[in-house]
């Protein structure tokens, strides 16, 4: 049977942060009472007209030039046509053939486009269904309509669920950093479409995609196309073709209903929007643009954690794509270079940092008990073996209780290390030793597997403050296996 | 004073200032007048003169104006001659009228027009045709037609209009007054109610040049409500001039020839004035437009893809008349567009949305705006030899009301020689050049973007040499 490997892209929609709205001074607003910030403009009424928000296309420079797009000198924007009760004047402001910026790329996902628009009213369906048809009845919230969006479109370079979701994750991260939106799923101000079709692996040609919507959030979103892809494989493996359609997805069933072909039949009917000129991102609004941008992004972070801290790929990630989590581990690192508490590793130390949020979840570090020089210092003690990692695991839960220095805690709990010949350790191995002798025998045999309830032993006698590398070797010499 | 309408606007304006004429008395002799209207020229007359008191110190001195329903007024029926907008009254005021108001010309009455400003004889309005003063069997033009009967007819001082390919200056032609499309984005579009985006221009429509003039004065100018206004580069000036030595005139061949149909009596009218201008002293020669000819297909497809977007919103929903469908939300919308447009309108939506299909874009809209390119470079290079361009405005005086109704293509050649203008987006004018069987003949004057100016100084001596009488139409 064929093995087949998916192709996903990315389409994001994104509300950005300004003050008021894309063509018109309306408050860009969220959650407030309806249809309380509008205006002729976003309401559509007649003889009304667009201009358009200048921070808004500084907000679309601003993300173009985090991604090294083109920025287009001269964009266009375009008439959108389609008839829905959302969308007021029965068509869409929005960009087509020139875009606000072209080209560029985050990680290793190239960006196919970046464009501005503006976003739809809210609708509101009183009834059984949730959805417009067989509603008993609709009102619409004008609101939302025209914030100013601006759409990402991704080349198909993902190729798994997870990815995607991972992918994501950094691009709103870095959108938050960058200062121009909420990036929040919950409240709409990101969302995804995705772009996914298969083909057999290894080859180059694409297949027919199909394009999955409504997955708000990131869980969702790995969900739905990974139902997507095992629905297009299942599909061919039974011979039958992947028809291009559009699929909602539903995050209750974890399926995929086609949206009605007859809501699909568009033919937007796009030409140059005559109430506006041609865009026109002049060299002095980029450079205000570059001016505005971070120092860093996330992506510069984690490649500068790799190559100036030698940080694995993976934990560079991932720390930079939190930036409250980087912001920690600097400061930490900083803390202990001036503070002095001893050598420090900053790969031990980024090490530690999964260690705490797995004990204070999705918080703040800064804002938890555990002082960055308190994080430091106990890296710091566990680099020079003088307290062992299970018990610096130990020591950390109580910093995250109580607060307090590393060193302080271990010396009150009596955890720092053993060493074999201080403090009796190798006694503790023999008597280990001792109470197994199949476990020794099996060990002394070869079985590695084996040493494991003989570690254990000294482990739990000591509470865990003998450094597991150092028992092994023990018992390894005491077994003649030297 | 015998008849303060006997006034033009200009006159009564300095005679409020000049505290000869109180103004809430020349309010209501036109008020008065516009409510007994038997041209059907208004869709809604106001009630009451407007309270405050600074008619004397405004540039405008009270005197009202008559305002195009295409005009959104606050609190005011602005229903764009369409019943899909019957009894709609717009929360805010357009900037042209807003302005207006501000330099003292009260709002006397909402005129009636063709349907969304889509026609050339006024019998598109979803409120019934407009008559002519002239004769009241035959048309006003239009689609300005209720503005210029209105000011032909001595029911309105002066009135404000849009022109889009024509819409000013033919129903200026056909009524006996001047009309004045200006350079694109010299007045703001906020709040006029859109046809063709890119070609929509408010004008007014006034009893002479010089009333002309004043008026534009206080309309023109950017507005940052709309992004294709533009900054004038100068004052509109009161013209003065009497002369019209070294003026050079344009006669483009291929809109006076014979392709434009002009009648003989327009002919006549049209090439007796060319013959005062060089009595003036202007230099008269024929020129070259070798594009103008195309300028009524690239209009037709122009015009109405715009069109189709910009009349999408009437669907039901929010405002205007919805009429419910048995089967939802799309039966909503087809039966209120269907009820609600006309059938001219709906030509027109129907030919844009086709011009702009997918598959069809390139060959219709795309090479209409080859055409309009070309069109504003042959204006262009004929404006490096000549100062101003002149034709007919209407190739017709007046026609009977029906006479065109059940032939769209003869009513758009209508059009013929006032098209080219607004796709290129220049500035043009109609006077009233005389009589041919007792109707009015207009005769159009164009010069390059921004020269309103000395479009208004030209046709101002051109109006003292032929010495127009409208007394007529005003009896």
């Amino acid at each position: 049977m064929l093995e087949y490997e998916p192709v996903i892209g990315l389409e994001i929609h994104v509300q950005l942060k300004t003050r008021s709205k894309m063509f018109c001074g309306c408050q860009v607003s969220f959650g407030d009472p309806p249809n309380t910030h509008t205006c002729p403009t976003c309401l559509g009424l007649p003889g009304a007209l667009p201009v358009v928000n200048e921070r808004a296309v500084q907000f679309g420079i601003m993300i173009g030039l985090a991604f090294g797009c083109e920025i287009a000198e001269r964009s266009l924007f375009h008439r959108k046509n389609y008839f829905y009760p959302d969308n007021p004047k029965a068509y869409q402001i929005s960009q087509y053939d020139i875009p606000l910026c072209r080209g560029g790329h985050l990680g290793d996902v190239r960006i196919h486009r970046v464009h501005l628009e503006e976003d739809a009213a809210k609708l509101n369906h009183l009834g059984q269904s949730g959805r417009i048809h067989g509603a008993d009845r609709s009102w619409v919230d004008f609101n939302r309509a025209g914030t100013p969006l601006v759409e990402i479109v991704t080349e198909p370079d993902i190729s798994s669920p997870a990815q995607a979701r991972e992918w994501l994750t950094v691009l709103r991260e870095t959108l938050r950093q960058l200062g121009v939106s909420d990036v929040n799923m919950d409240e709409g101000s990101l969302r995804c479409d995705a772009n996914v079709s298969v083909r057999p692996r290894g080859t180059r040609e694409l297949g027919t995609k199909t394009e999955l919507k409504n997955m708000n959030s990131f869980r969702f979103l790995e969900r739905g196309v990974r139902a997507e892809i095992e629905r297009q494989i299942s599909r061919l493996h039974l011979g039958e073709s992947v028809i291009q359609e559009t699929l909602h997805y539903d995050p209750g069933s974890d399926s995929l209903t086609p949206l009605r072909s007859k809501e699909e039949a568009h033919d937007y009917r796009y030409f140059p929007e005559p109430d506006l000129g041609p865009l026109l991102a002049t060299s002095e609004l980029i450079a205000q643009a570059r001016d505005e941008l971070p120092a860093e992004l996330p992506v510069q972070r984690a490649e500068r954690f790799e190559r100036e801290l030698g940080l694995s790929a993976a934990r560079a990630q991932e720390l930079a794509f939190r930036a409250e989590l980087a912001a920690y581990f600097e400061r930490a690192l900083a803390a202990a270079q001036s503070n002095g508490v001893g050598e420090v590793d900053a790969v031990e130390l980024a090490n530690w940092i999964p260690q705490l949020v797995e004990r204070i979840g999705d918080a703040d570090p800064g804002e938890s008990k555990v002082a960055p020089e308190s994080l430091a210092t106990l890296a710091a003690m566990v680099k020079a073996r003088e307290v062992s990692r299970d018990a610096a695991r130990e020591v950390l839960t109580r910093l995250v209780e109580e607060g307090g220095d590393a060193r302080a805690i271990v010396e009150r709990e009596g955890l720092g290390a053993l060493s074999g010949d201080e403090d009796g350790l190798a006694e503790i191995v023999e008597r280990a030793i001792a109470s197994d002798p199949a476990a020794a025998e099996q060990v002394r045999g070869g079985n590695m597997r084996a040493i494991g309830p003989l570690v254990g032993y000294v482990m739990r006698e000591t509470r865990g403050r003998a450094d597991g590398g150092e028992v092994t070797r023990l018992i390894r010499a005491q077994l003649g296996l030297g | 004073m015998s008849d303060v309408r006997d006034l033009t606007a200009t006159a009564a304006a300095e005679a409020v200032r000049a505290g000869e004429l109180d103004p809430g008395e020349l309010f209501e002799a036109y008020r008065a007048r516009a409510a007994a209207d038997e041209l059907n020229a208004f869709t809604w007359v106001a009630e009451e003169p407007p309270v405050n008191g600074g008619a004397k110190e405004a540039p405008l001195g009270g005197v009202p104006v008559a305002v195009k329903d295409l005009f959104c007024t606050e609190g005011v029926p602005s229903q764009a001659g369409s019943r899909i907008l019957k009894g709609y009254r717009p929360p805010y005021t357009a900037t042209v009228v807003a302005r207006l108001h501000e330099a003292g010309a009260p709002l006397l009455g909402k005129t009636n027009q063709d349907e969304f400003a889509m026609g050339s004889s006024n019998e598109n309005s979803g409120f019934g045709p407009v008559l002519n003063p002239w004769d009241r069997s035959r048309v006003p033009g239009g689609s300005s037609g209720g503005s210029a009967a209105a000011v032909a007819a001595g029911l309105a001082p002066w009135a404000i209009g849009t022109d889009t390919g024509g819409s000013i200056r033919q129903p200026a032609a056909l009524c006996g007054v001047v009309g004045m499309k200006p350079t694109y984005g010299a007045c703001s579009r906020y709040g006029m109610i859109a046809f063709a985006s890119s070609l929509d221009q408010a004008g007014p429509l006034t009893r002479d040049v010089t009333d002309a003039a004043l008026l534009l004065r206080h309309m023109v100018g950017h507005d940052r409500h709309d992004s294709t206004s533009l900054r004038f580069p100068e004052e509109i000036s009161l013209p003065s001039r009497e002369d019209l030595t070294g003026v050079r005139l344009g006669v483009p061949e291929e809109l006076t020839g014979s392709d434009g149909g002009v009648e003989p009596g327009v002919r006549e009218r049209f090439e007796a004035t060319l013959r005062q201008a060089e009595a003036l002293g202007a230099t008269v020669e024929p020129c070259q437009l070798p594009h103008a000819p195309h300028a009524l297909s690239a209009y037709y497809l122009i015009a109405p893809a715009e069109a189709s977007a910009n009349l999408a919103r009437y669907d039901g929903v929010r405002y205007g008349l919805r009429v419910d469908g048995e089967d939802g939300l799309l039966a909503m919308y087809e039966k209120t567009r269907a009820v609600g447009f006309g059938a001219e309108v709906k030509r027109r939506i129907m030919l844009g949305t086709y011009a702009l299909s997918s598959g069809y874009y390139e060959a219709y809209y795309g090479a209409a705006q080859k055409v309009r390119t070309k069109i504003s470079d042959d204006f262009r290079a004929a404006f490096e030899r000549f100062d101003l361009i002149a034709t007919p405005t209407s190739p017709w005086t007046a026609f009977e009301l029906g006479a065109k109704t059940d032939d769209p293509l003869a009513m758009y050649l209508n059009d013929f020689c006032t098209v080219p203008m607004p796709l290129a987006g220049i500035p043009a004018l109609s006077i009233p050049c005389g009589l041919s069987d007792g109707l009015p003949v207009g005769f159009q004057l164009a010069g390059p973007a921004f020269s309103e100016n000395r479009l208004l100084e030209a046709a101002y001596a051109l109006e003292r040499a032929i010495a127009f009488d409208g007394s007529a139409a005003r009896a």
